[in-house]
């Protein structure tokens, strides 16, 4: 009896990956997924954080792949490990602050560990030649699969066609000539395939599952770490990132001043590690302080949350400002006049 | 035997890779009780769970914290 190969998928939950993944089940090839997270994924539930978002589906997109695949999924945490990667990418960023090739490289390596470990015979990924400015391209896929250590283990089952022999084709464990030669930036032939495999209903196409591709994103990752002065960061850090206005009035503070409700709630959870503002006086937004304020800063930081409530138009506004200490100040301040809150703030 | 999960405060998907990784190391039959803040593991938590084998007894939720109850399957 022929040995059942096994393949390890990595999934995304885009459509490429969901489509990768099935084309191997066609050939009767076991195949398990794998996602990892690295805290700066696009999840639907910190979309859900804002009332605007609600209507997205509240469902984990990797696990709906796999659901509709029928593989099990192992989702890793790499949150620790993925910091190297990002403070470091030996290869560079992309247009914001997407290392996207040592992400690739990074994630097919602990790909290629998790499968050894579990005795799996090789990796797969949804990739397409052509499809990405910097981690899909014709020069930079040999790349992935060599400094990962894949090496021709790596099969991209999308466009296997153009490009070199792999050990599962070579070895007669799949047929190439049932893989696909896809390739630029187009989406029909993915669309198409997904219609003939009968998915409906799939993630975007083309991905957009990671915060550092945001340009927004990536501006307010800058400023943290250059307000820091170094690189380092913490999940709350980059969590935070993800929700409300970042106002950043000179270098000792940052305010975070929530959008709505929604935030309102999200940054409630984070009352305990920051000094936080809200009007007492009229209804407002709750605003978190990162930083070293002065008592001057605290009373513009009073000013500003005051400009974002109900208040804005009142004469005086009573804002308290409660440190992690449990220490309370009340501040009654006037609210800054939007032409007041200067651009340049803005982060 | 019942085992507990205290998963608050975090966000998906690490209630989901929390529940993951305490499931490896009970058997068939055990309870977990995993105690979340996070409302999208009602959908995430039964998704994993349909997809690995295991299954959700029950999911309670009160004063803003939700307990699921996964019964481990043979994984």
């Amino acid at each position: 009896m022929t040995q059942q190969r096994k393949a390890v998928a990595l999934i995304s939950g885009g459509l490429d990956s969901l489509l990768a993944a099935k084309v191997m089940l066609e050939q009767g090839i076991h195949v398990e997924g794998i996602n990892f997270y690295t805290g700066f994924c696009v999840e639907g539930h910190t979309h859900a954080i804002r009332k605007k978002d609600k209507a997205k589906p509240k469902r984990n997109n990797a696990l709906w792949s796999a659901e509709r695949l029928g593989i099990k999924l192992h989702i890793i945490d790499i949150v620790e490990e993925y910091k190297d990667v990002l403070i470091n990418p030996k290869h560079g960023y992309g247009a914001n602050m997407n290392p996207c090739l040592d992400c690739k490289v990074f994630m097919v390596k602990k790909a290629l560990q998790w499968a050894e470990e579990n005795d799996f015979d090789f990796i797969i990924t949804g990739e397409v030649v052509g499809q990405r400015p910097m981690s899909q391209r014709a020069e930079t896929m040999p790349i992935v699969a060599n400094e990962s250590g894949a090496e021709d283990r790596l099969l991209r089952p999308l466009c296997a066609q153009n490009l070199p022999l792999t050990l599962p084709e070579r070895e007669g464990w799949v047929d190439r000539d049932k893989l696909y030669d896809f390739s630029g930036r187009g989406r029909k032939p993915q669309m198409a395939l997904a219609a003939e495999f009968g998915f409906e209903d799939y993630a975007s196409p083309a991905g957009g599952c990671c915060f550092l591709t945001d340009e927004s994103y990536s501006k307010k990752l800058v400023d943290l770490w250059e307000s820091r002065g170094n690189r380092e960061y913490e999940m709350d850090d980059i969590m935070l990132l993800k929700v409300g206005r970042h106002i950043r009035p000179n270098e000792r503070m940052k305010l975070i001043v929530s959008r709505e409700e929604g935030e309102n709630n999200f940054m409630n959870g984070y009352k305990k590690i920051y000094t936080h503002l809200f009007a007492s006086s009229h209804p407002g937004p709750l605003a978190l302080l990162d930083g070293d304020p002065t008592e001057e800063d605290l009373q513009l930081a009073a000013q500003i949350v005051a400009r974002y409530g109900k208040g804005r138009t009142a004469d005086e506004v009573t804002v308290e400002a409660h440190t992690i200490d449990g220490e309370v100040q009340e501040l009654k301040v006037a609210p800054l006049n939007p032409h007041e809150i200067l651009e340049s703030w803005m982060v | 035997m019942k085992y507990e999960l205290d998963a608050r405060r975090l966000f998906c998907p690490m209630p989901v890779i929390r529940t993951q990784d305490r499931v490896a190391s009970l058997t068939e039959g055990d309870l977990l009780e995993v105690t979340c803040t996070d409302p999208g593991v009602k959908n995430d938590i039964p998704a994993w769970c349909r997809i690995n084998g295991h299954e959700v007894v029950s999911i309670e939720e009160s004063r803003g914290e939700i307990v699921v109850t996964v019964k481990v399957g043979k994984g």
